[in-house]
């Protein structure tokens, strides 16, 4: 019985294996070199046993790890690995628990860059970055529940907000005498305010757009954002960019670079909890509530008395400030800027990093946004391979995790009857 | 496989091992870094460089070295965004590199460019065209083995005005900033010879049809076309042109001066104009590292090539001349020794811009750039 | 007059550029709510094909007329084999979960794609030969459209058809419509809901891979990356449209066609993605659903 049901699988997965031998064929074995108008071929035959067993070694592991995902799906109260887990959770929500292993977190994250260097203190503040914009995307995506893919112009908003004010402010705010790194601190709140109300002109018009059609919509303003900002050379310096933007301002003192990335770092730490905090509070308060209810059902929603279209304006108000922060801080940490990192792939990304963390899930946005940006910095030793392997471990893990690595909880109201003190 | 085969081969494979750890016991490598896009879009511009990288360092490695300590790369891609070249450089720096060879894109190249300033490295760029990072003196540490883009806008507007004595042109480019830099002097010159631009128009990179910019240039009634850009968009340009009939002179940049322009365009790319840097196919060491690659990877190399393996021959002979791998000392070395290329006999100037290396103007001549003289 | 007619009739080649690849995006997004960002690549997929096997053919002495039915058929074999593989192994395994996690595993699949070419073949760009035949009598119109444009165009025109056809009166379309209403429903009547999504994946992709066969012929060069960038113009054009309606992802990709040339034309070609999604915008405001995009009825 048992050995019938594996010979079948041993057939299902040579079947598999001819068909990707198949399928293949003309791109793995067949190399193409055009040659004066003539297409030449090249045949490597050594490829196409790698293909076949490949294909039979990956096909077979797929369905068992399927059949594994399902079956876990279907029993997830039982089992023991979901009573340790049970357990754990519990034991982590212990108050003493939670504030220590908060702690120690808080103490490796002080340390880092004086542990591993100025690399990885790079990398990290990229993540960083990419937290802030995760957490922001999060609160129109998961929250409200509104597609957007154009919301690397509000990070280039809040960039060239920095940009632009030490293009034109800088050289005399120089010859003052003062601190250029004091711009910094002047664009930071001024970036967070200019792109709200970017958010919220440009959510105007689109109040009446429901699904993918926002979706379209958006990233249509994000390309158009990027056009303008590529053509208008002469206001932004166009597809050049605008250089030598000056670190933020640390006691009048020019940091050498190592001292000036550790800086940074604990600035994003900083902008990061801050985040955190204040999206947790958006989430539980009154508008927090209305915009999910508003994520569950449009209709409804309304019928309840929410206003919708004040509500759509918020979240792609609360939604863009965030992205503008995160634009001064990314300005701050490259020095230059140039529209080229304001794509629609740059909107991508962020997306996947809520999604893939887990739409709607604070602690799921965070680690999808760190695993989003470490995961390629790390595979770099994958060479060109890299891109790759960073596609099919996108797909695993939404496969294997559709609802992201650390889904949302819902928010459960218990009430509890207050015993009278008296 | 028999038993005392298998014997020897570990054995080899030991002994190897141990000889080479005992050579990295007496002296440590001297790490080049290599960095620019390698993936992406982009991978078409940056992958030849890595390959001539690979290629020089293994000759020298074959030769024993330089100083008796043996070279090694350090390969980090940044896909020409600005953001992934800043963690790039980062990486490189902190692989303690003495050197790097890269960037590939000027914009990814300035981002880089402050830590690399920062942590006195001696930058040469390959393909880096913008001109800011050698005349802007804000880089002392930057280097580059072709000339930036002023100097063959220049030669460009003046071919266009004084030989083929054009009247009106129509200018376009690709709206980045190599393309759209080179449009804008070419622009600024013409008009100073007297030539009337009637058109300066960016078109978008990768679109499948250009059909309605090409009308327009009909209907502008110009005498000669100027392409900033890249090869792909060119060839579709001419292409979509010529098949309306419309037989303008072409001229563009050494984006174009490229033999894949040739493969793509094909019968359309005759008498096409591109400026470019002067001709060295013939020189035997040009011939000799082209070989070389179609020996190691099997194809033809691709762009920016050449200028690639110059950079990392002027860089390592450098260092060998220095004796050291000391910032300043490899800085006045660059400047001063003069060093045999596939580019020619070339050195540095004070700003970092290549000495002894030039450009030319080339026609399309069956099937073949020419150099015009 | 003669301006305006040159304008208007390249931005019609343009738009049924746009609409092959369309065509694809809106079946399958009809079917199952997919913004499939994989589609530019199995476009991609199915211009390399045809450039690899053409080249087979013809180096080993086949006749021209042959080399193109041959590699036109067996291109769109494989990449209607590509899109239901790519639906087997990424998109099924997804059904019934959240649609966001539905898109980033086809986002997930244009980055493997891509990433494959680019390592199994080439990072160069290739010329791609035509083998598609030239028509002396349009000569003396060169200057207004050219042999291939109006290949693509009739085949654009045919394809329209055919799928409407398909799709009103076949039973696999009848089953389509059924499941593209409502999925559970269709099951419960007994319509094979899986198999009618790999129909549709398969007959996108076809249609993904004649596109690709055409414009890189139009175009004389192919690379790894051309899918994306058609991939996203194509998705505007059916929204544009009315997602998810054959006829509309037609005229949504001439109107679009039309909108860049004149832009360009008449203003200014540095605004020309810029026209395009102005014009998206304009007519989503006017129509929420597309010009030819049913009104839905929204349900609590």
């Amino acid at each position: 019985m048992k050995l019938r049901s594996i010979l079948a699988d041993i057939g299902k997965s040579l079947a598999t294996a001819v068909w990707f031998m198949v399928l293949l064929f003309p791109l793995m074995v067949m190399k193409v070199n055009v040659a004066r108008g003539v297409a030449q071929i090249q045949f490597r035959w050594n490829l196409l046993p790698l293909v076949g067993v490949g294909a039979f070694v990956l096909s077979y592991a797929w369905r068992i790890a399927l059949e594994w995902n399902e079956r876990r799906g279907a029993n997830k109260s039982e089992g023991m690995s979901s009573r340790i887990r049970a357990a754990g959770a519990a034991y982590l929500a212990r108050p003493a628990v939670r504030t220590s292993s908060l702690l120690v977190l808080l103490a490796f994250v002080i340390a880092f860059p004086f542990l591993f260097g100025m690399y990885h203190t790079n990398v990290m503040i990229t993540a960083f970055i990419y937290v802030i914009l995760g957490l922001g995307l999060n609160i129109v995506v998961g929250l409200g529940g509104l597609l957007n893919l154009g919301y690397a112009a509000f990070f280039g908003v809040g960039a060239y907000t920095y940009g632009l004010i030490w293009k034109y402010i800088g050289p005399s705010f120089v010859a003052a005498g003062m601190d250029p790194g004091w711009l910094f601190w002047i664009s930071l709140p001024l970036a967070g305010i200019i792109a709200t109300l970017f958010g919220i002109l440009l959510s105007l018009p689109v109040l009446r757009l429901r699904g993918d059609y926002l979706a379209i919509i958006t990233l249509a303003f994000g390309e158009i954002f990027r056009m303008v900002m590529q053509n208008s050379g002469d206001l932004t310096g166009g597809a050049t960019g605008i250089s030598l933007i000056p670190r933020p301002w640390f006691f009048g003192q020019k940091l050498p670079p190592t001292k000036a990335a550790t800086y940074i770092y604990f600035i994003a730490i900083v902008l990061v909890i801050i985040t955190i905090f204040v999206v947790r509070r958006i989430e539980d308060s009154r508008v927090g509530r209305a915009l999910e209810a508003m994520r569950e059902d449009e209709v409804a929603c309304e019928a309840m008395g929410i206003d919708l279209v004040k509500n759509k304006l918020i979240t792609f108000a609360l939604g863009a400030f965030w992205a503008g922060i995160a634009g001064v801080l990314m300005a701050a940490q490259t020095t230059y800027i140039n529209p080229d990192s304001f794509t629609l792939w740059e909107s991508i990304i962020i997306l996947m990093a809520v999604v893939i963390g887990g739409t709607g899930s604070i602690p799921g946005v965070i680690g999808g946004a760190i695993l989003l940006k470490l995961l390629p910095e790390y595979f770099r030793a994958l060479a060109q391979y890299r891109m790759l392997i960073y596609g099919i471990a996108m797909i695993l893990v939404i496969i294997f995790k559709p609802d992201g690595l650390i889904p949302r909880k819902r928010k459960q109201y218990t009430f509890e009857r207050k015993e009278a003190t008296k | 496989m028999k038993r005392r085969t298998m014997v020897l081969v570990v054995f080899a494979t030991v002994s190897l091992l141990v000889l080479s750890g005992v050579q990295s016991v007496f002296a440590a490598p001297i790490k080049i870094g290599v960095a620019g896009a390698f993936t992406g879009d982009l991978a078409s511009y940056g992958l030849p460089t890595v390959n001539a990288a690979k290629l020089v360092v293994k000759d020298i490695n074959a030769k024993g070295g330089i100083n008796g300590q043996l070279v090694e790369l350090v390969i980090e891609d940044d896909q020409c965004k600005p953001e992934l070249a800043t963690n790039a450089a980062a990486k490189v720096v902190s692989a303690k590199v003495v050197a790097v060879i890269g960037h590939i894109c000027s914009g990814a190249t300035k981002a880089a460019l402050g830590i690399y300033k920062d942590s006195k490295l001696v930058t040469i760029s390959p393909s880096a065209t913008n001109p800011p990072l050698t005349q802007s003196g804000e880089y002392p540490n930057f280097f580059r083995t072709i000339a930036p883009d002023d100097a063959q806008a220049k030669l460009a507007a003046t071919f266009l005005t004084k030989t083929l004595k054009l009247k009106k042109i129509a200018v376009l480019h690709d709206k980045g900033d190599y393309g759209k830099g080179f449009a804008e002097l070419v622009k600024q010159y013409a008009e100073e010879n007297g030539v009337q631009v009637a058109l300066f128009e960016g078109i978008n990179p990768g679109a499948p049809d250009y059909s309605a910019v090409v009308n327009k240039i009909g209907n502008a009634k110009v005498d000669g076309v100027v392409w900033g850009g890249y090869h792909p968009e060119a060839s579709k340009l001419v292409q979509q042109m010529k098949d309306k009939g419309m037989n303008l002179a072409f001229i563009s940049d050494d984006g174009v001066k490229d033999n894949t322009f040739i493969e793509v365009a094909g019968k359309y790319a005759e008498g096409v104009y591109a400026t470019g840097p002067t001709d060295t196919s013939s020189n035997p060491l040009a011939i000799k590292a082209i070989e070389d690659h179609k020996k190691e990877f099997g194809s033809e190399p691709g762009a920016f090539f050449l200028n690639a393996y110059a950079a990392t021959q002027a860089l390592l002979n450098a260092i060998a001349k220095a004796k050291s791998t000391d910032y300043n000392k490899i800085v006045a070395a660059l400047q001063s020794e003069y060093v045999d290329t596939p580019l020619g006999h070339i050195s540095f100037d004070k700003r970092g811009d290549i000495v002894g290396f030039g450009f030319s103007v080339f026609q399309v001549k069956n099937g073949k750039y020419v150099e015009l003289k | 007059m003669e301006y305006f007619l040159k304008l208007f009739l390249s931005g019609t080649a343009k738009g049924s550029i746009y609409a092959l690849i369309a065509l694809g995006y809106t079946m399958v997004y009809g079917i199952i709510q997919l913004i499939n960002f994989a589609h530019g690549e199995i476009y991609m997929i199915g211009g390399f094909t045809a450039l690899i096997l053409g080249g087979f053919f013809f180096s080993n002495g086949m006749p021209v007329g042959l080399v193109l039915v041959f590699s036109v058929l067996l291109s769109i074999m494989y990449a209607a084999a590509f899109g239901f593989t790519v639906e087997k192994i990424a998109y099924r395994p997804l059904r019934g979960k959240p649609r966001l996690s539905a898109l980033i595993s086809a986002i997930g699949v244009s980055m493997v794609l891509q990433n494959f070419v680019l390592l199994s073949q080439t990072e160069k760009f290739l010329s791609f030969p035509s083998y598609l035949p030239e028509f002396n009598w349009l000569q003396p119109y060169k200057a207004y459209i050219n042999s291939t444009q109006l290949i693509i165009l009739g085949v654009t025109a045919v394809i329209m058809v055919l799928l409407t056809l398909l799709i009103k009166f076949t039973r696999i379309g009848k089953a389509m419509r059924a499941t593209a209403q409502d999925m559970h429903m269709a099951q419960l009547v007994g319509v094979d809901v899986n198999q009618v999504i790999s129909v549709t994946f398969i007959i996108g992709s076809a249609l993904a891979a004649i596109g690709g066969v055409l414009i890189c012929s139009y175009m004389g060069q192919i690379n790894y990356y051309i899918g994306f960038i058609a991939g996203i113009k194509a998705f505007v054009a059916a929204v544009l449209g009315g997602i998810g309606s054959i006829p509309g992802a037609v005229l949504g990709s001439f109107v679009l066609g039309w909108t860049e040339s004149l832009g360009t034309g008449y203003i200014s070609s540095d605004y020309e993605d810029a026209f395009a999604f102005v014009i998206l915008i304009v007519i989503l405001l006017i129509k929420p659903d597309g010009i030819l995009g049913r009104t839905q009825r929204q349900k609590v």
